[in-house]
């Protein structure tokens, strides 16, 4: 592409202009990582809690949960959850968009309206929604099941780990479905008819036609939204708070967000908490990295 | 594609799937407006009520009467706005740099606002929280709003981008041509054009902070100054009075009706934006 180049302009009308921007996000997200590092050096106990300034310890914050099996529990659970989260909700909606391919038009159109209603729907109504719907006393849920004879009359969905991780999951799973949906459905009607027709002239069947011709054509597409869904599951926050603060048990469930808030903002231990935020930033870097460098390759073209 | 009359087995499967999935996710939503309009006395699980026929209002009343939703309507309009405002004109400000400028640090400013965005906000709260609590910004609207712009500000100057990137300078050249200043060139030529684009990235903003709970609730610590995401989740929990789910219902339908109307506003481009990008390689 022939860039026309202002070679001479000076810098600074354009700097002038980045520069709000630039200055916020440094004082609102650039401070406070700097800040947090400070933090994850020291120690905020019970003399904190009373005015004492904090206590600089080196690297014992980082020590006493490195060497804390919970942190590992957490930490395994929340990556667990999200790859089992990200996977259903890639795997789902890709089902989706393509049967949609084959659906009659009205029952598109339908489906489309549908999921985009989920889609808009806030995450916390969405939250609370659901928590009605599996409601031990008046939930839908529960009336069904027993009246299809298998007895939920006050059953707590919410008690017990597994049950309370298939519910996040549920709702997690079909509040982030539609969008996975919408972006493989618009790549899938990119893919050009007439080489599909080409390919059906040399006998290509069915199964190859998608294998050969669809899929190399979504798979750039597919490949971002799976990354974005990685990071997005990784960080499921207001879901597990919610659900657990009606579900009642918090250590069995916690992911490191929970972890995070109720060691710091719940506990004030601020020091500690700002250390486990550390893994979690390390955690979202390493699987930013593939995104980024698709985004930068794009943005050189 | 032909248009086939009788209905292949494939076909017929495909609808058929396609009306479960259409339940699966209309189900909740509906059920969360009708049993809003259903008497305290008509929600229990033993009988439950499908398709009602009859409604009152009274739900919506108690919870418009109540203080609580109302003072938590208050801080999330003056909140919301503000961070649209604010978030738009530096992310306009910006949009336009990288897009009509090539200047050295661009692209490592467009890489950095992609980074930004994908720091989630548990990784980042603590901090936020110490810092706010050291210029006594918490329970503040100012200091919400601080940290919302920041969260809100990536994704506005890439969308706002793109459409910057819309309009050909060769409208602006040509007005120049015609004797205008290049300042007066953008203001008259390109700015009217981009009006739609202001509006679509401002109402996604507006969405975003609306619904956003994490940061909300950590520096929102006094009931007082609680945004409606927080309020909703607390009035969820008060179960010191017997659960009164139709009015829990009517709030969360409450909250959800602006997102909706304004999400049906702006998806198009959403879902254009987000894949024109990702197909190009």
């Amino acid at each position: 592409m022939a860039r026309r180049r202002s070679a001479v302009r000076p810098n600074a009308l354009p700097l002038g202009l980045v520069l709000p921007a630039a200055a916020l996000l440094v004082l609102a997200l650039g401070y406070p990582l700097v800040r947090q590092v400070v933090l994850s050096l020291q120690e905020f106990g019970l003399a904190q809690q009373f005015g004492q300034p904090p206590e600089w310890i080196g690297l014992d914050n980082y020590r006493a949960l490195v060497g804390d099996s919970y942190l590992w529990t957490v930490v395994l659970r929340t990556v667990l959850f999200c790859f089992v989260n990200a996977g259903l909700t890639m795997g789902i909606g890709v089902g989706i968009a393509l049967l949609m391919t084959r659906m009659s038009t009205w029952v598109r159109v339908l489906v489309q309206a549908g999921l985009l209603l989920t889609w808009a729907t806030p995450v916390v109504a969405a939250m609370i929604v659901w928590q009605f719907l599996f409601d031990t006393q008046y939930g839908v849920v529960n009336s069904v099941l027993t009246a299809l004879g298998s007895d939920h009359d006050g059953h707590s969905w919410l008690a017990e780990p597994i049950s309370f991780f298939s519910i996040a999951t549920m709702i997690v799973v079909w509040m982030s479905v539609p969008f996975v949906v919408f972006t493989t459905y618009a790549a899938l009607t990119q893919v050009p008819d007439d080489v599909i027709e080409a390919a059906e002239i040399d006998g290509a069947g069915a199964w190859q036609r998608f294998l050969h011709v669809v899929v190399p054509t979504v798979r750039p597409v597919l490949l971002v939204v799976l990354l974005l869904q990685i990071i997005w599951d990784l960080r499921v926050f207001t879901q597990i708070y919610t659900l657990q603060k009606s579900g009642g048990i918090t250590r069995d469930t916690n992911l490191l967000g929970t972890y995070i808030y109720s060691l710091g903002i719940k506990g004030g231990d601020f020091g500690t908490a700002a250390a486990a935020a550390m893994f979690m930033l390390v955690l979202t870097v390493l699987l930013t990295a593939p995104y980024l460098r698709i985004m930068f390759r794009q943005e050189e073209d | 594609m032909s248009a086939r009359r009788t209905p292949t087995p494939a076909r017929l499967l495909a609808n058929g799937l396609g009306l479960v999935v259409l339940v699966v996710s209309v189900f909740p939503v509906y059920w969360m407006v009708s049993r809003s309009f259903l008497p305290r006395n008509r929600i229990r699980s033993d009988e439950q009520v499908w398709l009602p026929t009859d409604g009152t209002l009274s739900n919506y009343d108690r919870v418009l009467s109540g203080d609580g939703f109302r003072n938590a309507l208050t801080t999330s309009l003056s909140v919301t706005l503000l961070t649209v405002g604010v978030a738009l004109l530096f992310a306009f400000l910006a949009a336009v740099a990288v897009s009509r400028f090539r200047f050295r640090g661009r692209t490592s400013f467009i890489l950095t606002l992609l980074l930004i965005q994908m720091i989630p906000a548990e990784g980042l709260f603590i901090s936020q929280y110490k810092m706010l609590e050291g210029v006594s910004l918490l329970n503040s609207v100012i200091g919400l709003t601080f940290v919302y712009v920041a969260s809100v500000l990536p994704f506005t100057v890439w969308t706002l981008r793109g459409f910057v990137d819309g309009v050909p300078r060769e409208l602006e050249e040509a007005a120049m041509m015609d004797g205008c200043s290049r300042v007066k060139a953008f203001f008259t030529v390109t700015l009217p054009l981009l009006a739609p684009g202001l509006v679509a990235t401002g109402l996604f903003g507006f969405i975003q902070a609306w619904n956003e709970f994490t940061l909300a609730l950590v520096v929102m610590t006094d009931p007082a100054k609680e945004t409606l995401p927080v309020w909703l989740v607390g009035f969820s929990e008060s179960r010191s009075r017997g659960v009164d789910w139709g009015a829990i219902m009517a709030a969360s339908t409450l909250i959800t009706i602006p997102v909706i109307v304004f999400f049906l506003i702006v998806q198009r481009r959403m879902v254009s934006g987000l894949t024109a990008g990702a197909v190009k390689g």
